[in-house]
Parts: structure tokens; C-alpha cells; sequence
């Protein structure tokens, strides 16, 4: 267990700061015994609860949050890394400010262990912390061994996924990168659900556009276990006719169902087998480890059910989920901006439970998701999202929402600033 | 699980509520303004939180933004009188009481 060791190494030199390497390092906090709000995973989802619950009980309810990373780097825009048009640094938010103007304790662990009975967490490294309410926000675990030879050329360095962003997002660049004039890039995607709809597809287009500017032989295969394109599918597929006609080519259908690492070869369940130079293989997905470890994940194993009014589980008690790992209701996409805002309504519901107040009757969610088709020009798909409280769900409201008329630099500028204003929103 | 007293205090506390206001009566007045910073927070992800954006944002701050204008420009968002990229999609699924919170609470934070 390298991490945990790290971990341990790390708490024995009682202070982060003597890694100076780690980008951002947030003031570390100490483990407290208990705390009235725990929250696990600072991600778009459990970096606003901890933000809002702080704000919203006017900094009167503590908050810690359990998180193993040194600083935030986002999944939204690290395709464009990915494509070279922006760095990682472009990318990263330091944790500093959540602790330093909003008072949240950071703590840099993993959690080991959750035990609702008790209302305890324990942390890799071993302490326990008791809560009031705790709020998990573990984001997605990719499930390798649902494609034979994954894991292993994974863990190689071999075959990346870079859908959880950070160093495999680098990686995968210089992959690119060290790749000749005349390769082929292969990127498989698993059947819906799984995180960020539009995601795999920004992706074919950023480095589809790389390979028109640098590497005009090259190409771009996109293999889709799905049926269709399954967000802003006329957009996507107008903008590739018109921009990457011979760069890219799309095939749905195809189910990725084993890996040949010796010769860079896709497998699928029908049809023939696709050999490729760089290939970027996405696994299906579920809910974070330590959510389906601690028997959250109702929902086939996979994703965990939640009452929609304040998000607590339908399986544990002042246990509340957000973000990707929850089973989600209509049209409800797993998004960074979708969980930023399961958790202000999260934040608020814990507020007003722990104030003795009633939870918001009739509360609502926002999302917009941006992406880039190549380096300026973008399309979007936007939804609001209420909750219906005879149906106890989520409902878009007919006629709202939708998506862009047409890719546009107007909507390339705007796409950034969401980016600045929803990591600012988040974390600092 | 175990019930604590403190849990049963608040199932008490919340059957009381309820039983004296009904479930569609007034809010306390803490709730109401806690439920409404909330609705409008579901405006903050690209607006800024409290409506305070980065610097050199082309998405417009809402802090301090008075009343009158925001709900006569979400309004006019959500006939198609006023076109957008994303906003008259967003506005089409707000409520007017939604609007007429949002505008009130920007209206009333200080710059």
C-alpha cells in the first residue's frame, strides 16, 4: 500500500509543507475527534458543501473535509490540455482559501473506513473522526476489470484514461505528442451513465484539432459503446463533417471488451478488432470506492440512491451523496456543475436540519455544460432541473434548457469564464 | 441505527413545525432567508459566488445589480425578447417567484 505509507510518512513529519513539490499544499489541519459536518472528496461536489455550509450557517457549523490531493485539478477544461491549447497549471486550484477564508478544516487522507451506526470515519491513516453529518462526494471509480488487459496496461503507464484529471491528463498529452505524423489515437467510450455525457467527444475534437494543425496523417478514432453520440450529438457531428472530414471518423456500437497491450489492440464484443498508436480506453464507471464499500451504492452495485430534497442516502442515515456517484434523476447529466449544485442544496438541507429549521420545500438545480470544439469555438447544453415533490424527484421544466444554435467563439469566451467562476465558486 | 435524543429533538421539532404552520404555510423567517441564499447560490456557478465574478469575466457580476433591472432582464430572457446564448434556455425553467428571489437577493448584497 504505497499511498497509505505515504500517507503515514507524511503525518509522522507532522507537516505537508516539508513536500515542497506539492502544488498549492493547503494549510493541513489536525484531525479532530468530531466535527458537525465530515465531508469526503474535494471535487466540484464536496469542495461547495464544505464552502456553503460554512457560509450558509454564517461560519457558525464546522466543517471538515477529507481530501488526498494537494490541490483541485479540473476534469472541465483538462481536455484542452489534452488538445494543448491550455497547461495544468491553467487547470489547478490550490486548496488554501477554503481553509484560509472559509474556515474549513482540510484534512489530506483517504478515508478507510465509514460506519453509519457509530457515525464515524476513519482515515487511512488511522484516526476516527465522529460526525453529525457527513457528506460524501467521491466522484467516479473506473471499473477496469470490465475490459481484460486493462488494469494491467493501465498501471503500466501503457493505456491511459485520463478521465479523473491529473497526471494521466499530462501523460496522455505527451502521448500524443511522441506520437508520428500518420498514428491513429483510439478513444473508447463506455455505455451511458458515466461521468461528463459530452466529455469523450470534446475530447476526439481537441485532439482531432491538434492533429490538423501538427500531424495532418493522423487520425481519430472514436469508438462509442453507445448508439449515438449521447450529448449535442448534431453538433458534434455537423462541426466533425465540416472541420475533420478525414481526421475523424466516429463508429457507434462498439463495446470495448478486452485490451491487447503486446500489440496496441482494441477488442469489442461483434465487430473487428481496431489496432491503434495511442489508445485512451474509458471503462465503465460507478460510484467512488469508499461510497460503494460502505453499502451506499443501492442502484445495481453502481451508483448510490438519494432522497433529491437534501441528497441523504436512501441507505444510511445523516449520510448524504452527491455528485457523480448518485443514482441521478431525468436528464439529470453527472457534471462538475451539476454536483456544485447538489451541493448547495445539499449545504442548505444540512443547515436546516442541524438549525432545527424545515429543509427548502421546493428546491432546484442548475447545470450548463460547455464544450470546446477546437480551441476557440464552443457549443453548449443547459437544463434547470426541479424537484417535484409528489414524484420526489427532478423534473426539466418543458420548454427550457437545450443546447447551442451553432459552435461560437462568443460562447468559447464564456465557456472559460465558467471555468474561473465555478472553480472560484467552488473553492475559493 | 440508534436514535439519539438530540435526533428525536428534531424529529419533534420538525413534526411541531409542521403541525403548527402546515406544510405549504409560512416559513420562519431564518428558513425563508437561508432557502432563498440558496436559490440564488444556484446562480453563482457562473456568476460568482454572492455574484462576484473573477476579474475580467465577460459573464456580468449580479452584486448589487437593483431589482427592477434583473427581473425585467430575466423576464425579457425568458419571452425571447432579449437574446441569448444560455440564458433564455435557463430562464424558461425558473419560476417567477424564482426570479423575483434571485433579483431580490443580488439586489440587496453590497458590492
Amino acid at each position: 500500500m504505497k499511498r497509505r505509507s505515504f500517507v503515514q510518512a507524511s503525518v509522522a513529519l507532522g507537516s505537508f509543507g516539508a513536500l515542497g513539490s506539492m502544488v498549492g499544499c493547503a494549510s493541513v489541519g489536525h484531525v479532530p475527534e468530531k466535527a458537525q459536518v465530515v465531508v469526503i472528496g474535494g471535487g466540484y461536489g464536496g469542495a461547495t458543501t464544505a464552502k456553503y455550509v460554512r457560509m450558509l450557517s454564517n461560519y457558525k457549523i464546522n466543517v471538515t473535509l477529507i481530501e488526498p490531493n494537494g490541490a483541485f485539478v479540473s476534469c472541465p477544461i483538462s481536455n484542452l490540455v489534452i488538445g494543448g491549447s491550455k497547461t495544468m497549471a491553467d487547470i489547478t486550484t490550490p486548496y488554501d482559501k477554503l481553509s484560509g477564508k472559509h474556515g474549513v478544516n482540510i484534512v489530506r487522507d483517504y478515508v478507510a473506513h465509514v460506519d453509519a451506526a457509530k457515525k464515524t470515519v476513519t482515515l487511512a491513516s488511522g484516526p476516527t473522526i465522529r460526525y453529525d453529518k457527513l457528506v460524501m462526494s467521491p466522484g467516479i471509480d473506473l471499473m477496469f476489470n470490465t475490459v481484460e488487459g486493462l488494469k494491467e496496461a493501465n498501471e503500466s503507464g501503457q493505456i491511459l484514461q485520463a478521465w479523473k484529471a491529473g497526471p494521466e491528463t499530462l501523460a496522455l498529452r505527451k502521448q500524443l505528442e511522441a506520437m508520428d505524423n500518420g498514428g491513429v489515437y483510439a478513444i473508447s467510450i463506455p455505455e451511458a451513465p458515466y461521468r461528463c455525457p459530452p466529455g469523450p467527444y470534446e475530447r476526439a475534437s481537441q485532439v482531432a484539432h491538434y492533429f490538423k494543425q501538427h500531424k495532418p496523417k493522423s487520425k481519430v478514432l472514436i469508438l462509442d459503446a453507445n448508439q449515438d453520440v449521447t450529448s449535442k450529438g448534431p453538433l458534434f457531428k455537423k462541426f466533425w463533417a465540416d472541420n475533420y472530414k478525414g481526421i475523424l471518423e466516429y463508429m457507434p456500437q462498439h463495446k470495448v471488451v478486452a485490451v491487447d497491450a503486446k500489440t496496441n489492440t482494441l477488442k469489442f464484443d461483434v465487430q473487428n478488432d481496431v489496432k491503434a498508436q495511442v489508445l485512451n480506453v474509458l471503462p465503465a464507471m460507478r460510484a467512488g470506492n469508499i461510497a460503494v464499500q460502505s453499502g451506499l451504492a443501492n442502484a445495481n452495485g453502481r451508483w448510490c440512491g438519494v432522497n433529491f430534497q437534501t441528497f441523504e442516502s436512501t441507505q444510511a442515515k445523516d449520510i448524504h451523496v452527491i455528485g457523480d456517484a448518485i443514482m441521478v434523476a431525468p436528464l439529470m447529466p453527472k457534471s462538475g456543475h451539476m454536483a456544485n449544485s447538489h451541493g448547495k442544496v445539499t449545504a442548505a438541507a444540512i443547515v436546516a436540519q442541524l438549525s432545527d429549521m424545515p429543509v427548502n420545500p421546493a428546491p432546484f438545480l442548475s447545470n450548463t455544460c460547455y464544450s470546446f470544439v477546437n480551441d476557440k469555438l464552443v457549443v453548449h447544453v443547459a437544463s434547470i432541473h426541479q424537484y417535484d415533490a409528489q414524484e420526489k424527484t427532478y423534473k426539466t421544466v418543458p420548454g427550457s434548457g437545450g443546447v447551442s444554435a451553432a459552435p461560437s467563439e462568443l460562447e468559447g469566451i464564456y465557456a472559460w469564464n465558467w471555468a474561473q467562476n465555478i472553480w472560484a465558486d467552488s473553492l475559493l | 441505527m440508534k436514535t439519539t435524543s438530540l435526533s428525536m429533538a428534531r424529529t419533534l421539532a420538525a413534526i411541531t413545525w409542521v403541525a403548527t404552520f402546515g406544510a405549504s404555510a409560512q416559513m420562519p423567517p431564518a428558513a425563508t432567508q437561508l432557502h432563498n441564499r440558496a436559490t440564488a447560490a444556484m446562480c453563482a456557478n457562473c456568476h460568482g459566488t454572492d455574484g462576484r465574478t473573477v476579474e475580467g469575466s465577460a459573464i456580468p457580476a449580479l452584486v448589487g445589480m437593483p431589482k427592477d433591472y434583473m427581473v425585467l432582464q430575466l423576464k425579457s430572457f425568458k419571452d425571447g425578447s432579449r437574446p441569448a446564448t444560455v440564458m433564455h434556455q435557463i430562464t424558461k425553467g425558473l419560476t417567477d417567484a424564482q426570479i423575483d428571489t434571485i433579483s431580490s437577493y443580488y439586489a440587496a448584497t453590497k458590492r
